[in-house]
């Protein structure tokens, strides 16, 4: 191979990141710019986060979507937990068949699954709010939380709780004691996946959400329809930057690149 | 439920099973109660006249499927959709591969560590949020418009926002980290010294790519590809924002039922024949993925 090789594909992979971030660099940029027709140049303001400030329905919107993010966090998180448990510690008939279900949730289309969602709850009666968003959020981060648990508690057998268990632990001791604080990575970062799951959400919230109650995406959504403000900007640019620092924390817990 | 089943005098295998059952049960009647039951409860809609809330009653009827075939404007919608499909998952293909192949066998140590999360970061950051970014990107009078009419003037203004071209670019932007992601993954997995080793042989660098690269990559190109392809033609949002008019996607039909029109039987009736569509593309490629997947889950 021509010693050009390398060189040129490493460009390449240079083009491609500038390509990933030119949008989200244009728009931090634009949030901190006081032309609200985001002209350039950009002229230094953080006119768009005062306003923010004072704009109640998203600031209203954000509060409802980290309560819904931390509720959910802690449902699916548990609830996954345990069945990657399961998984991982018992050989039992029909597993393979558990497993291949959590596909559906996470590679069906969200339009389809959010739209079925809002055909049954109104059916059955329960209809839109807090109570079907958590229903819906949930379903779609428990398969997150089995694989990310799951491929931690791969790095452990159970010879652990085995060695404990002949020492004289009972099952309950030798969970809480060995178990437990060796999953504790993986489940923290399954928990901050649930976190960002949720929050960035948009479909399923898009139609479980009442008009009265609505997510920050959602309201995000419908502010882009009716014509947009820079404070858009702002609040997308402190989304951003949580999103992003929430993933860096779990990749430092969580090596999942695929390095040996 | 440890203690519950700790407490029980049975056997060792009852109480095993009732450990597997308490540990996975609540996970999987939640997924029963929110994905399955409302599917059925959708495919029952799609059969009906009306929603049958409220007084209102329903008669069954094949009608909604019927009009799906008897409209052309259906049919072209859906077309359209496929062809968004192909060419985003396309352009990731030929955007990604290269670049994961660069950040698996040519960038090393704490530079790969880095530039591997470059990649995957903007994944986790909201897709709407990223998409609306591209409006200001893309619109006449915005910042590639801005820059091109600077550097040469006389040229005439950039007018690709509210197109099928703009939907494609940020429909590519959202999904090109997966196509990365999964490409990285097996190709990252390659053991160097066949690569030598094909090159000491004589095997000249296309050769080498055809016969080792690109073979032992295919899971990874293959789950990059369903990973794009399917939610893309179900896509509703991007279009919407990137493509007005010009961007109306079978996605699109769909949010209106539910959210304008209220016509839901006929909402999930063309929500049941994109599953169709996504579950025959899915068999279609079923033995080519049954051979290269193995490895991959």
């Amino acid at each position: 191979m021509s010693r050009l090789w390398p060189l040129a594909l490493k460009t390449y992979l240079g083009l491609t990141l500038a390509f990933l971030y030119l949008p989200i660099a244009v728009m931090i940029l634009m949030a901190f710019n006081e032309s609200p027709l985001y002209k350039l140049p950009v002229v230094w303001d953080t006119i768009w986060f005062v306003k923010l400030a004072g704009n109640d329905r998203l600031l209203t919107a954000s509060a409802h979507s980290i309560v819904l993010a931390l509720a959910n966090t802690g449902v699916a998180t548990a609830l996954g937990t345990m069945a990657a448990f399961a998984f991982a510690r018992y050989q039992f008939r029909g597993k393979t068949l558990l497993q291949i279900l959590l596909f559906p949730p996470i590679t069906i289309p969200w339009l389809i699954i959010g739209t079925s969602m809002l055909v049954l709850f109104f059916w059955v009666g329960i209809g839109r709010g807090l109570h079907s968003l958590l229903l819906g959020h949930v379903a779609l981060s428990i398969p997150y939380v089995v694989v990310v648990v799951g491929a931690r508690l791969k790095t452990f057998g159970p010879v652990y709780e085995e060695a404990a268990a002949t020492l004289g632990a009972t099952p309950w001791q030798a969970f809480w004691r060995i178990s437990a604080p060796l999953m504790a990575p993986g489940v923290i970062a399954a928990a901050l996946f649930a976190f960002a799951v949720s929050f960035d959400q948009f479909v399923i919230s898009y139609f479980l959400a009442p008009p009265g109650w609505t997510t920050l995406p959602v309201e995000i959504y419908s502010a882009i329809r009716k014509g947009f403000t820079p404070e858009i900007n702002a609040i997308s640019t402190i989304i951003i930057l949580v999103s992003m620092g929430l993933m860096l924390i779990f990749a430092r817990l969580y090596r999942f690149g695929g390095e040996r | 439920m440890a203690a519950t089943t700790l407490s029980g005098s049975g056997s060792a295998a009852s109480r095993r099973r009732g450990a597997v059952i308490g540990l996975t049960a609540p996970a999987y009647i939640w997924l029963a109660l929110t994905v399955l039951l409302p599917l059925s409860a959708m495919l029952y809609f799609s059969f009906l006249t009306v929603a049958p809330i409220g007084a209102r009653v329903a008669e069954w009827t094949l009608g909604n499927y019927l009009d799906y075939f008897r409209k052309g404007f259906y049919l072209t919608l859906t077309g359209r959709s496929l062809m968004l499909g192909l060419w985003v998952t396309g352009l990731c293909l030929l955007l990604g591969f290269p670049a994961a192949l660069a950040l698996a066998k040519y960038v090393r140590g704490r530079w790969r560590e880095a530039l591997f999360l470059l990649v995957v970061l903007p994944f986790w950051s909201n897709a709407l949020v990223r998409t609306f970014s591209w409006t200001m990107v893309l619109r006449t009078d915005g910042m590639v418009d801005d820059i091109l009419q600077a550097v040469f003037p006389g040229l005439p203004h950039l007018d690709i926002m509210f197109t099928f071209t703009a939907v494609v670019i940020g429909l590519v932007h959202s999904f090109l980290p997966y196509m990365i992601l999964t490409c990285y993954i097996s190709l990252q997995a390659i053991d160097d010294s066949l690569l030598e080793a094909a090159r000491s042989l004589g095997a000249a660098g296309p050769t080498v790519f055809r016969r080792i690269l690109l073979p032992l990559s295919l899971p990874g190109i293959l789950a990059g590809t369903i990973l794009i392809f399917v939610p893309v033609i179900g896509s509703f949002m991007e279009p919407r924002i990137l493509g007005g008019r010009g961007g109306f996607m079978l996605g699109n039909v769909i949010e209106d039922q539910f959210t304008v029109v209220f016509n839901w039987p006929m909402g999930a009736a063309l929500s049941f024949i994109l599953l169709a569509i996504v579950l025959l593309i899915l068999a279609a490629c079923y033995p080519l993925l049954r051979r290269n997947l193995q490895g991959l889950a």
